[in-house]
């Protein structure tokens, strides 16, 4: 398998940044291009694309892709719901709206709705306590999370 | 508290349209500083001077003079040098950085611009945590804005200096907050931290002398310098100078960023932050971040909010990340969550993080769910114990810390909980 010519141009920015004698510094950055890409999970046969094009041991891919928790070694739904559980949000509610949110989708924390377009993630701190209960999708944070706010995300990314 | 007081350096830019743009950061003088740093060809030894008059502390939880920081770094050392910015905001409660990547980003270019040009470091690093894609965003246009003005790139306004900036990405690890960890991060790897010595300042980002502040730290430097570090210093108190952004979260009525001169006494900030949610009172206070040790509410509300008061009232101040509890929170229940964290967090370098972390967790759980024994209360503390002090970096005091604060102030309510679980006043609900 190769990565695509979208894909090979994108990690070739990154590439740019850093001295030429450390390719090693854009396997994160190649990983999350091609995770993006590839529906929002990774696979062994794209970690192993990465290392032949980065010229690197297959090792060093696989060691940084299982690390680092935004990877997903796993199919993940089409919106990836990740809901924040750490301390302020607890404080605020979060345990309901993660309750709320697994009756509403029919599945449970790590699983896919049967259509594919969603799963849900705990993740820790997502560093925006201010608004807590907070859950982000995506490339977007939502804040001061509600029952009814968690109707009206889902169905505007329904649509 | 004088509204005046208020939002002076990190956030200056606040009431403006739009602050994030150059044109508006140009409207508060922004990079007048860095301007006359290169026409005046001011001497590093000032700057560093500068900044230790004025009482600047690491503002990622540490602590440690900046200036002092600055001048331990070989700047005369020949060969490529690195200045980093660790935006990797992870610490729970804290959201102060992601506030000014997204409202001032300028601000932290001038400052590293800054640290570049003193330390003799012709290249920069801004860590910023994956998560934060809106604050990326900002960043990223903030760059190419400031590439295009020819403030930051090569022969900076035909003074001959270069300073070329990249914004680089984490991908989710909390552990890459600790700097060692972030430089193996940035290099590709695992981020495992390093033993020090070597300290980054010798032995940084690929083998080089790099420099690594907080966000924070770096928007503070062009303030310093443009009205004086001695203005800086007497904003706080001594030894504690400046202003610092409290991110304010819990059980306040409006909670969010607020940036207040240091010595600021508690109870005026929660003021601030809208005081406590109508019908609710104050239990504790978490000062710093999950790491640091919970304070109840009488003595907190004695205390003023900077690094000596917090510190000698058995806490620290960190990152600034105050976590206001009221009457309702089950502290069993509380103290489970925070292990959890550590738990999940540990890079599983060093035994007694990796393994003690996940027994912490583990005591914690059988105690909130009905099956604790009086005796693990003293395990507790004896499993936290040997974690702290035992370990490469600081993520095993950071877990150990919170259970020996938490005992040490609120033993009863864990004894009371395991003997009479069933009066406990709270709803115990089962996390994933």
């Amino acid at each position: 398998m190769e990565l695509s010519e979208k894909v090979k141009i994108a990690i070739n920015l990154w590439l740019d940044k850093f001295p030429t004698d450390q390719r090693r510094s854009s396997v994160m950055p190649a990983l999350m291009i091609v995770q993006k890409e590839n529906n929002g999970s990774l696979t062994e046969e794209l970690m192993d694309a990465i290392a032949n094009y980065l010229e690197l041991p297959k090792i060093i891919i696989y060691e940084v892709a299982t690390f680092y928790s935004m990877y997903e070694l796993k199919p993940v739904g089409k919106h990836k719901i990740c809901v924040c559980t750490n301390i302020t949000c607890m404080l605020c509610g979060s345990d309901e709206i993660m309750n709320y949110l697994q009756e509403k989708l029919g599945i449970k924390c790590g699983e896919i709705t049967d259509d594919g377009n969603f799963s849900i993630k705990e993740v820790e701190c997502l560093g925006a306590c201010g608004g807590a209960p907070v859950l982000h999708i995506g490339d977007n944070y939502y804040e001061n999370l509600t029952p009814d706010k968690i109707d009206t995300i889902l169905q505007e990314l329904e649509q | 508290m004088d509204r005046n007081m208020l939002n002076q350096i990190c956030f200056r830019s606040l009431h403006l349209d739009k602050p994030w743009l150059l044109s508006s950061y140009k409207k508060i003088g922004g990079y007048d500083v860095w301007r006359k740093v290169l026409q005046e060809k001011i001497s590093p030894d000032t700057i560093i001077n500068e900044l230790k008059v004025s009482g600047l502390r690491g503002r990622g939880g540490a602590g440690f003079p900046t200036g002092l920081k600055w001048s331990f770094f070989p700047r005369q050392k020949t060969g490529q040098k690195y200045v980093v910015c660790n935006s990797d905001e992870g610490e729970p409660g804290t959201f102060k950085d992601r506030d000014i990547m997204r409202y001032n980003p300028h601000q932290l270019i001038e400052g590293m611009a800054i640290a570049g040009y003193t330390l003799g470091a012709t290249v920069g690093f801004n860590y910023i945590r994956g998560e934060f894609s809106e604050p990326i965003a900002r960043m990223e246009f903030a760059l190419q804005e400031a590439r295009d003005a020819g403030l930051i790139g090569s022969n900076i306004l035909g003074s001959g200096v270069d300073f070329n900036l990249h914004n680089t990405y984490g991908a989710g690890a909390y552990i890459c907050g600790e700097e060692t960890a972030m430089i193996e991060s940035i290099e590709g790897k695992k981020g495992q931290p390093r033993f020090k010595p070597p300290f980054p300042a010798n032995f940084g980002v690929y083998g080089k002398p790099s420099n690594i502040n907080n966000t924070e730290t770096y928007a503070s430097v062009p303030l310093i310098l443009e009205k004086g570090g001695k203005w800086h210093l007497e904003l706080g108190k001594p030894n504690n100078g400046g202003c610092k952004i409290f991110s304010v979260s819990g059980h306040v009525s409006k909670p969010g960023n607020y940036e207040v001169p240091m010595g600021l006494p508690f109870a005026d900030l929660l003021n601030l932050a809208g005081g406590m949610k109508p019908g609710s009172k104050l239990k504790a206070v978490i000062p710093g971040g999950s790491s640091s040790s919970i304070l109840p509410a009488d003595i907190m509300m004695s205390l003023t909010m900077d690094y000596d008061s917090i510190g000698k009232a058995g806490s620290m101040l960190g990152s600034g990340a105050v976590i206001v509890l009221d009457d309702t929170v089950c502290m069993v229940k509380l103290l489970a969550r925070v292990a959890d964290f550590y738990t999940e967090e540990s890079c599983g370098q060093c035994t007694p993080c990796r393994e003690g972390t996940s027994w912490l967790s583990t005591i914690l759980h059988r105690i909130l769910h009905k099956n604790g024994t009086l005796q693990d209360i003293d395990l507790l503390e004896r499993v936290a114990g040997n974690i702290g002090g035992r370990t490469i970096c600081a993520l095993g005091d950071a877990a150990a810390m919170p259970v020996i604060g938490m005992i040490k102030h609120y033993k009863d309510e864990f004894i009371n909980y395991i003997n009479d679980y069933d009066s406990a006043a709270v709803k115990v609900v089962d996390r994933m």
